[in-house]
């Protein structure tokens, strides 16, 4: 099974590569929302504690754009019936899972590094728990984001309610991160911000069981 | 029938004695009530605005465990109940949000202040907007009926986080927060007897509506997707 999902993802790894459209909008979204927070603020200095939550406000937004696809492609080229016949829903969403995972480290990653250029106020003080938090929650980003994106394709691939369907899942998710990001910036200790870690890990477990176990009826139709 | 004349009588009751009843420093009498420090005539929506706020968790509740029932059995029928309920929540969840808004603007000062109730509610007319979103982009039933089941069940996993970590991350300004001392948790201390005893024929009577206007709610769904079925196949 395992070997099943990874040939799943390198299926759409090389897919990728060969058109690079979610990479090409993902960076070209990401540019496009630190430059229109860059021009909205002008030369103004706006505060660290609003950095930190305008850091996660372009990574909820550059996931809508670039998530929503995972599923969408398939139904597209018309693949899914094959998939259904060659693999388990378990894999599928195996496969998929660790396709998103890297699509989410890998944009977070550039979205953290242009950031930091960009921001003078974005000064990481705690960078462990910065590195936890981010850790764990592009993992949550990426299960939710996933299970949200099956559902959509089955929707008839509607863009719009990606977005929709994605937020109240995901606002918990959001909260904790915002609230442990300015933790980081100011500097707090790691011992002091473990509750919210913890339950951020919660998310990302119940959000992982709930999706594989209703992966399935999403899947067969 | 009985209990129709029942409810009506005691939604009558609760309607009139929640409005005209008189808050004063020392109840007496026992139509009474007692000033409560902090909320003072503002308290008197308690007797509305906490079962329509009860009434919206309910209606979620029942929304999700109608669509595990729904992947369990594939039964439309389960369908039909849990979008039954569905609709009242949505209805009872604006209820709650502009009765608690107007409120606010009295007791706080602002309709909107993000107390960690008033995200929470937030959230959960979130939830049921794209609920509703995700039902009506779809044209076939049982496809519907499966992923807004799918839908509901995530959507129900991220509500304990809510209860959770809302009073961490913000400060509490409603009656009954964790960090609130002037009002503190007016359910079980501050009400006398006859306040405590209205509210709780509010919250049943509000409850028994609710379940009678869900049983309503849902039999019309399901007459009408018969009609439907004869009219397509004659």
């Amino acid at each position: 099974m395992k070997i099943k999902a990874y040939a799943l993802f390198k299926k759409d790894f090389h897919s990728e590569l060969r058109t690079r459209y979610a990479v090409n909008s993902l960076v070209m979204f990401i540019i496009v929302a630190i430059s229109v927070i860059l021009f909205s603020i002008g030369n103004e200095r706006i505060s660290q504690g609003l950095t930190g939550g305008l850091f996660w406000v372009v990574i909820f937004f550059s996931a809508m754009s670039g998530l929503a696809r995972a599923f969408v492609s398939e139904e597209e080229r018309g693949t899914t019936l094959v998939l259904q016949l060659i693999a388990s829903p378990s894999t599928i969403f195996s496969g998929k899972l660790l396709f998103n995972l890297i699509l989410v480290f890998m944009m977070n990653i550039v979205i953290a590094l242009l950031y930091s250029a960009m921001f003078d106020a974005f000064v990481i003080k705690n960078f462990l728990l910065f590195l936890v938090t981010f850790l764990l929650g592009n993992i949550g980003l990426a299960i939710s984001s996933t299970i949200i994106a099956a559902i959509i394709a089955k929707a008839g691939s509607k863009g719009t309610l990606y977005p929709v369907l994605s937020f109240p899942i995901l606002l918990p998710l959001i909260l904790l991160l915002v609230h442990l990001t300015l933790n980081s910036l100011d500097g707090t200790s790691f011992e002091q911000s473990i509750f919210e870690l913890a339950m951020v890990a919660c998310y990302d477990v119940i959000m992982l069981s709930a999706s594989y176990m209703l992966f399935d009826f999403v899947w067969k139709d | 029938m009985a209990w129709k004349i029942f409810l009506f009588l005691l939604l009558s009751f609760v309607s009139v004695a929640g409005i005209a009843f008189p808050i004063v420093e020392n109840p007496i009498h026992w139509y009474e009530f007692p000033l409560i420090k902090g909320l003072e005539q503002n308290a008197k929506i308690i007797f509305f605005h906490v079962p329509t706020a009860w009434l919206t968790v309910i209606a979620f509740l029942m929304s999700t465990i109608y669509s595990v029932k729904y992947l369990i059995n594939k039964n439309l029928d389960d369908d039909a109940k849990s979008y039954a309920a569905a609709q009242l929540g949505i209805i009872f969840c604006i209820l709650a949000t502009i009765t608690g808004a107007v409120w606010a603007k009295f007791a706080w000062g602002s309709y909107w202040s993000w107390d960690p109730r008033q995200t929470s509610i937030f959230a959960l007319l979130l939830i049921y907007g794209a609920w509703f979103a995700l039902r009506s982009s779809l044209e076939s039933e049982e496809k519907r009926a499966t992923l807004s089941a799918v839908y509901a069940i995530i959507a129900f996993l991220t509500v304990p986080f809510f209860i959770f970590i809302m009073p961490r991350i913000m400060k509490g300004l409603h009656p009954g927060s964790a960090d609130d001392n002037n009002a503190g948790p007016i359910v079980n201390f501050k009400m006398n007897g006859n306040m405590q005893l209205i509210f709780f024929l509010s919250l049943i009577a509000f409850t028994i509506l609710f379940f009678w206007m869900w049983t309503l709610g849902y039999k019309s769904i399901i007459f009408k997707e018969k009609i439907n079925k004869i009219y397509t196949q004659g």
